[in-house]
């Protein structure tokens, strides 16, 4: 048997861009492979729940879990994992906050349910079936599906969360950064998130263009604003970039394509609520004093969810939307 | 109280240089607002950050009210205009997480206005008791 | 009765999960067979209130195995919505970085995810069922080219696109970054590199598969054949397009039977619910939804590599048209309809992919700065389509008048091919397990018959948020679960 560490690579409820992230590090994975034994990881390898479930606790080094929880089923294998690795990795923005799958907190499972199977345009369904957690296939067979839960969980409302990989998805440099803290016992404090604790402000290209003094007097969205590529901060322009409330790491991905940020390597150490920050950080920069030319700059926003909680709703203070009962 | 027995629970974040004035005669003259408040005391209402309102329901607040000074009136100039941008710009964002818009107010109390005091809040509290409690450990705990 | 179960969980190198469930009748041989998808997800509620110009950034989340698929179907149902056509240059830097995604992603399937059972052999252990099983019999310096190539493939999709995971630059009337003069030449070279690639890929499978005997047995044999309608998108000369184009159908026969814009899609495409599965089923209108069976009165129909050649009348670029002609003369003339040529057909458009590539990135048009139009107009519904590597991708929005979401619709690649799948599966079954004689190198022809598709039940799934396992349980006549056989 090797003495190399045992590792584990699970994904709830992923988009699979996680692990394709692991992918990227391209000849780099190489090494990292050389230098652990991949003993669970379903997108890629053979290797089944019953492997897992024979192992000792604590058996396996690090397990790395993508995605929010969204299932029972991920529920219990994420505990299980738990049990069998000395550290868990939440990796990538769902299991850090949600991510953009998270935005279904807007909603529960009815609401879903009704728009998906009842009422989508291009159904056939006049009898308006749902799919049933048990049912008969042929009037004969027994068929069963998993219950969902109402919300999606952040990996550490579920279980105990060492540290964590930020991103959507995680920047290859991110990744082998905190792969080789881990293989070179170099890990800072438990529950650190594993990239820079300063806003993607202060170490984007644009910075030298944000005014020192910011002022709104109205909110530009990016299809309508032709000077994107302009080189220029976004905000000076209007245009919400979630820069200030963010961490930097991500190499300003979206920055380099004259794109502005929506957030996703979560907030710095000292915010609670990204959202709420940045919505805060913004309506103190307001122009107009009096509160209907308040509300008239405020109008130019449709939507609140969507650049603050793009990525970070079911981290956020409430969690999710109240449902009518 | 209403018929079935509800108190509402209201976090009210009362300026030191005012609205806590008012507060303290409304006190003082017994005038009748309710108990059920609790005053938290900040410098400014532009210390108020909106992080500490969703706290405060999400921590079992059924209603939360922001109370400074008048306009022109705050002791560090700016303040309440920064807190009237921030409550315009976090209103819209309780309507959709579906938290009913009464639920959060904010106004302006002068030293003097004992009275106006205990006017809003039991303006408050009957609106509250109205809409009943909003649980949002419940909203948030039902997998 | 003893407790009698078969369960593969998760069934493994697919992108997302899935559940097949086995039941036998009294002689053990398989009676029925079906797949369950078993996760939903909720994009097209909760994009309900979002800004519409947000959709190309939200959307890919549904796969981040193929989110520029996503991507670009979201900004072309842009296009639509706010009525702006992009300029000439932003789109061929869209199909540019298009084609750069089509070559990666179906060279991650090739290589890494259904590859494997063809490459290192569906017998073997399964611990070389995978990429360096792979690499191991293919040589590493075969290995690292693989990664190579995938590499600056999506060195190209980073430099316009800011993430290949999640692109961002899509717009409504354009993109947000032109490609630069620089960037350009090294994309040139890249190009040469990526043909080579393409042509060594199909060689690869010419001689791993082709010349097995076995091989050639196993695609060509009846539990991995189907007659189907086929779906996918073509130019005005009736050529494979990812990027652009109409709609065709092709019956069974390969008679053309349909060929529409994708604005008319809910005049063609009807889905149809299960009670036992999370995924809904597609299936033509015109023909009706006839339960889950092939042949012409059925209007189950297929998407993705094979379906996209079987529903055109050839590739737009050499050496692609000559491995077209090649592979149907090989099989016998179009239609083909065995499932496991899924796997050649995407080699072929690997290359097809890398040729248009290379055309594109030598156009002298392509490094110009007008790259985008600002939308004016009011925007009420817009549709978007384009061919994902895993088939016909439709986004359809219908917005307020300042362009918030009020309804979102996706029809995704793989969920058109849903019926098709769950027969798939069933008819393998029906062929390998047979007197209650069921083992690990069978049950994984099972899941070869969809990995064939490269089924990608995140995408399929995009419904609500949550991935599941797949499962295969065998059922005895009487309902009991027939073994358990947790491959050992
Ligand atoms: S963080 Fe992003 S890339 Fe990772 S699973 Fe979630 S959506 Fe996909
Ligand atoms: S707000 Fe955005 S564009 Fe401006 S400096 Fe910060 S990250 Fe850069
Ligand atoms: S710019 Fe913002 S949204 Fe884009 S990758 Fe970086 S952190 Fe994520
Ligand atoms: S001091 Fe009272 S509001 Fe600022």
């Amino acid at each position: 048997m090797s003495e190399k560490p045992k590792i584990g690579i699970y994904w709830c409820s992923s988009c699979g861009g996680c692990e394709e992230a692991l992918v990227d590090l391209n000849e780099a994975i190489l090494d990292v492979v050389a230098a652990v034994d991949i003993v669970f990881w379903p997108v890629a390898m053979d290797f089944k729940y019953d492997d897992v479930r024979k192992m000792k606790d604590g058996e396996m080094l690090a397990s790395f879990i993508n995605g929010g929880v969204r299932l029972s089923e991920q529920e219990d294998i994420v505990k299980l994992l738990r049990r069998k690795s000395q550290l868990i990795f939440a990796f990538g923005s769902c299991a850090h906050m949600g991510g953009i799958p998270g935005l279904a907190n807007m909603n529960d499972r009815e609401t879903v349910f009704n728009r998906v199977y009842r009422e989508m345009e291009s159904n056939d369904n006049p009898e308006g079936i749902v799919p049933e957690t048990e049912s008969l296939v042929n009037g004969k067979y027994k068929a069963e599906l998993p219950e969902f839960y109402n919300s999606v969980y952040p990996l550490d409302k579920i279980i105990d969360v060492d540290y964590t990989i930020p991103g959507c998805a995680p920047q290859p440099q991110t990744i082998l950064d905190a792969f080789t803290a881990i293989l070179e016992g170099k890990l800072p404090e438990k529950g650190s998130v594993l990239a820079p604790n300063k806003s993607l402000c202060d170490t984007c290209p644009r910075k030298d263009t944000k005014p020192d003094k910011l002022t709104i007097d109205v909110f530009r969205r990016p299809h309508l604003y032709d000077k994107l590529d302009d080189g220029r901060c976004f905000l000076e322009a209007g245009i919400i970039c979630m820069g200030p409330a963010t961490r930097s790491g991500c190499g300003e991905r979206c920055i380099n394509a004259n794109m502005p940020c929506r957030g996703c390597y979560g907030p710095p150490d000292d915010v609670k609520d990204q959202g709420v920050r940045m919505m805060s950080a913004l309506a103190s920069i307001i122009q107009p004093d009096e509160e209907e030319d308040i509300q008239k700059v405020l109008e130019t926003l449709p939507d609140r969810i969507v650049p603050f909680y793009m990525y970070g709703l079911p981290r956020s203070i409430l969690f999710r939307r109240k449902m009518n009962k | 109280m209403s018929e079935n027995g509800f108190e509402p629970k209201i976090v009210a974040f009362v300026c030191n240089w005012c609205s806590y004035g008012g507060a303290d005669i409304a006190g003082n003259q017994r005038m009748n607002y309710s108990p059920n408040v609790t005053l938290v005391r900040v410098m400014c209402s532009g210390r108020v950050d909106p992080e500490f309102v969703l706290e405060a329901l999400r921590d079992g607040a059924d209603g939360v009210m922001i109370l400074g000074c008048h306009p022109g009136d705050c002791h560090y100039i700016e303040g309440n205009y920064r807190t009237l941008k921030r409550y315009n710009m976090l209103k819209p964002l309780l309507k959709q997480f579906n938290i009913e818009e009464n639920r959060v107010v904010l106004d302006w109390v002068s030293a003097s206005e004992g009275e106006k005091f205990a006017r809003v809040v039991q303006a408050m509290n009957e609106r509250i008791t109205q809409l009943g409690p909003l649980n949002w450990d419940k909203v948030s705990s039902e997998r | 009765m003893a407790e009698k179960h078969i369960s593969i969980s998760p069934v493994t190198r697919l992108e997302g999960h899935g559940n097949i469930e086995i039941f036998l009748n009294d002689e053990g041989n398989v009676e029925h067979a079906f797949l369950q998808v078993p996760e939903l997800r909720g994009f097209e509620k909760f994009s309900e209130g979002r800004p519409a110009e947000e959709m190309p950034r939200i959307t890919p989340k549904i796969c981040g195995v193929c989110p520029t698929a996503h991507h670009m179907a979201s900004q072309k149902a842009l296009d639509d919505l706010f009525k702006t056509e992009p300029p000439s240059t932003a789109k061929k830097v869209r199909e540019l970085m298009y084609s750069a995604f089509m070559i990666e992603d179906h060279a991650l399937h090739f290589y890494f995810l259904g590859g494997p059972d063809f490459i290192v052999g569906p017998d073997a252990p399964k611990g070389s069922r995978n990429i360096l099983g792979v690499i191991d019999k293919v040589g590493l310096d075969i290995g690292k080219n693989v990664i190579k190539n995938r590499k600056q493939c999506r060195e190209i999709i980073t430099t316009l696109g800011g993430r290949v995971i999640h692109p961002v630059s899509g717009l409504p009337g354009g993109v947000s970054k032109a490609l630069s003069k620089e960037d350009q030449e090294k994309f040139k070279q890249y190009a040469d590199e990526v043909i080579e690639f393409g042509q060594f890929t199909i060689q690869a499978f010419k001689d791993i598969v082709l010349k097995n005997e076995d091989y050639v047995k196993i695609i060509t044999s009846d539990p991995y054949t189907h007659k189907t309608y086929y779906m996918g998108l073509v130019d005005e000369d009736n050529r494979v397009n990812f990027y652009d184009g109409k709609i065709r159908v092709v019956d069974p026969e390969g008679k053309e039977f349909l060929k529409f814009d994708v604005r008319e899609f809910k005049d063609h495409i009807s889905e149809h619910v299960e009670k036992w599965s999370y995924i809904k089923f597609p299936f033509l209108k015109k023909v009706g939804w006839k339960g889950f069976i092939d042949g012409k009165n059925s209007g189950v129909y297929r998407v993705a590599p094979l379906a996209r050649l079987n529903a055109s009348d050839g590739l737009a670029t050499p050496l692609a048209q000559k491995e077209y002609d090649f592979m149907y003369e090989t099989l016998g003339g179009k239609p083909v309809h065995h499932t496991l040529a899924f796997h050649w057909a995407r080699v072929i458009e690997l290359l097809y992919a890398a040729e248009r590539l290379k055309e594109l990135v030598n156009d002298p048009d392509i490094t110009n700065t007008d790259i985008r139009n600002i939308p004016d107009k009011t925007p009420t519904e817009g549709t978007g389509v384009v061919e994902a590597p895993r088939g016909t991708l439709i986004h359809n929005y219908v917005t307020d008048e300042i362009g918030v979401i009020k309804k979102a619709n996706l029809i995704v690649a793989t969920v058109n091919n849903a019926a098709a799948i769950t027969m798939s599966v069933e008819k393998a079954a029906k062929g390998v397990i047979k007197n209650f004689k069921v083992d690990d190198g069978l049950l994984n022809m099972v899941e070869m018959a969809f990995r064939a598709y490269d089924p990608c039940f995140a995408c399929a799934t995009h419904s609500l948020p949550g991935n599941m396992p797949l499962k295969v349980k065998i059922f005895a006549p009487d309902m009991t679960v027939f073994d358990v056989i947790e491959r050992k």
